[in-house]
């Protein structure tokens, strides 16, 4: 059992990554900065429910989750369960990975990857349905353990792991679209060899 | 001696081994394999790089007026 008096103090420091997860949610700052105070105060009130010892971060992501799925997804209405189109894997790899041979060195693409703005990559993830984004979120943005994440949206370790690796291909497949828009590709590495 | 089915194994695992989500013996194995096995080694330093953009790329700065509204909130409630 956790009082309250220590809760501002451990909490506060979370908020950077809260916020960030609630903008992706939400995709607004209105919205999202609504999201995080409700988070907050849900959670102050709910403190002494909170176990000491165990991980205030996963708690705190549960109930920002929570009141996003219940405030403001109903809100927006938009459609839980949009098909996915079928990716293979690693898409991103095969396609511009090949890169690091044809231009000699690891430098080259790892720049290359650099190059995605913040705007991209933020838009690349806001574009997945909403059951992947949060799985994608939790677990690339936020590093929370299969486990972890499978208490936070309340699914199975299994049903994480597949909404994982659909999430993480269609954030791939977005992210390729932007450097083909961009011309990122460039040299093409079919010409690179020459 | 370098076996497909290692490659296969490796490549089928590369997401749970970034995720920390294999046991440290198989962890160990497929680290072996990485080290004489460049084909395999390419795709996962590729997925590590591209989570370390994704993850830098998503922070955000919390508005200092939403830190103190969370701030008086809380204060409120006490």
């Amino acid at each position: 059992m956790a009082d309250r008096e220590g809760f501002a103090d451990q909490a506060m420091e979370l908020m950077p990554s809260l916020y960030s997860a609630a903008l992706r949610m939400t995709r607004n700052r209105a919205d999202a900065e609504d999201l995080v105070q409700e988070t907050y105060l849900r959670a102050y009130r709910g403190f002494s429910g909170f176990q000491e010892g165990t991980n205030l971060k996963a708690w705190l992501y549960r109930i920002l989750t929570n009141t996003y799925i219940n405030s403001y997804r109903a809100k927006k209405r938009r459609p839980d369960e949009t098909e996915l189109d079928e990716v293979e894997d690693l898409y991103l790899y095969h396609r511009i990975g090949g890169l690091e041979a044809a231009l000699a060195g690891r430098s080259a693409e790892d720049e290359l990857l650099d190059r995605f703005t913040e705007a991209e990559v933020k838009e690349a993830i806001e574009e997945l349905p909403d059951n992947f984004r949060m799985a994608v979120l939790l677990a690339d943005v936020e590093g929370f353990s299969y486990k972890e994440i499978a208490e936070i949206l309340d699914i199975p370790i299994g049903t994480v792991m597949s909404r994982l690796h659909r999430g993480r291909k269609a954030l791939q497949k977005r992210l390729y679209e932007f450097a083909v828009d961009r011309n990122l590709t460039d040299p093409d590495p079919n010409d690179a060899h020459v | 001696m370098m076996l497909m089915s290692d490659c296969n194994d490796a490549l089928h695992r590369l997401y749970q081994y970034l995720d920390g989500e294999l046991t440290e013996d198989r962890r160990s194995v497929i680290q072996h394999h990485l080290d004489s096995c460049q084909p395999c080694a390419e795709p996962y330093d590729f997925e590590a790089e591209l989570r370390m953009v994704i993850r830098r790329k998503c922070q955000e700065q919390v508005p200092e007026s939403l830190l103190s509204k969370v701030r008086k909130a809380l204060e409120a409630e006490a």
